[in-house]
């Protein structure tokens, strides 16, 4: 094929939803092949290592965002069903769920008041915007309900829906030798914690482990989602007055 | 597998529907996942139904944030711009999260005796 064969074809695939769709796919299989190769070290994260590559592909193609969404959000689309489906797991293992109540109401709710004063009393103290640390408080929960959060609270909402993915992607990297440094070999506390620390992407950590630990991290992400929709605004407003 | 993906989408589109109609903050898919577990739980018979579709999307879990973690790219001048104050908010408030609640559970668990 001539040169300007290969640009016009290359124009057509650019804006196409399956070049992207496509992309999105392999960058994931690629990455989730060598996490495995490497006995699933925590590090090899295969969100953190797709996400990379698709990044370095949009820089080096120019592509923009809006055009990679094009064909990305049908995986994106799932994302609805397959928290529907954390019902199934949870379900199943009801008796231990009813059992451990209790403790995960108590773990929640200080997990939550953690995450949100360390997470903006850090920031504060190396000097981010009050924009910034607005966005940074609900940043533990699962998407939309931290970008519901920003929004109530003056927030910049966009920023909190990456802050949140970054979170998420930190909290999967760290909850294995965090969990083995404290010596916690149960799997309940250990998923439960992966869930309110880092909702989503540490649930879906979580399940790649283990089944119990990826059921009590996703009961962990739905009750911290309610919990910092409650405290995070009192919080604020407490922080806001004192100031 | 079609009756499993309609039963989840058909609970999605209820939750969003009872969100949006209720003006909750709480999102679709999360009062979804309330009903689908009261159904499970009221005719255990339909795990064989929504079993198989449900382990699929569930072992593949971290490919569905893969799109909106892309979206990074568009607020990379921000994120160099207040980088550090963001990079160790995030890092020390993960671990401190997840140190809290892991052994809160713990020591609530064995008080209680669960």
């Amino acid at each position: 094929m001539e040169l300007d064969g290969v640009v016009t074809l290359w124009v057509y695939l650019r804006t196409s939803p399956l070049l992207w769709l496509t992309a999105t796919l392999a960058a994931y299989a690629l990455a989730d092949e060598l996490q495995r190769r490497l006995g699933r070290h925590p590090l090899a994260n295969p969100v953190l290592l797709a996400v990379a590559a698709l990044v370095l592909v949009l820089a080096a193609t120019r592509t923009p965002y809006a055009t990679y969404f094009d064909g990305a959000q049908f995986v994106h689309f799932l994302l609805g069903p397959a928290t529907v489906a954390l019902a199934v797991p949870l379900a199943a293992k009801m008796n231990d769920v009813r059992r451990l109540l209790v403790p995960m109401i108590a773990a929640v709710v200080v997990g939550s008041i953690v995450a949100i004063i360390t997470a903006t009393a850090t920031a504060w103290a190396l000097g981010a915007s009050p924009a910034t640390l607005l966005s940074l408080a609900p940043k533990s929960v699962t998407t939309p309900i931290a970008m519901a959060i920003a929004q109530q609270i003056g927030g910049t909402p966009a920023l909190t829906a990456v802050l949140v993915i970054l979170t998420g992607i930190t909290g999967a990297v760290m909850v294995t030798p965090v969990m083995n440094a404290l010596g916690l070999t149960d799997y309940a506390a250990r998923g439960f914690a992966a869930g309110v620390a880092s909702h989503g992407i540490g649930t879906a950590r979580a399940f790649q482990v283990n089944e119990r630990a990826g059921t009590f991290a996703g009961l962990g992400l739905a009750l911290n989602g309610l919990i910092t929709a409650v405290l995070a605004p009192l919080l604020v407003h407490l922080w806001q007055r004192l100031m | 597998m079609l009756n499993g993906v309609l039963l989840l989408l058909a609970c999605q589109l209820v939750g969003e529907a009872v969100a949006r109609g209720a003006g909750l903050s709480v999102p679709g898919p999360v009062l979804g996942l309330a009903l689908l577990a009261i159904l499970l739980l009221r005719r255990p018979a339909l795990h064989a139904t929504v079993g198989p579709v449900a382990a699929t999307l569930l072992s593949n879990l971290s490919l569905l944030f893969v799109p909106a973690a892309v979206g990074v790219v568009q607020l990379l001048p921000l994120l160099a711009s207040e980088g550090l104050a963001i990079a160790g908010a995030i890092l020390v408030s993960t671990a401190a999260s997840l140190v809290a609640t892991a052994l809160t559970f713990r020591a609530v668990a064995r008080l209680v005796g669960a």
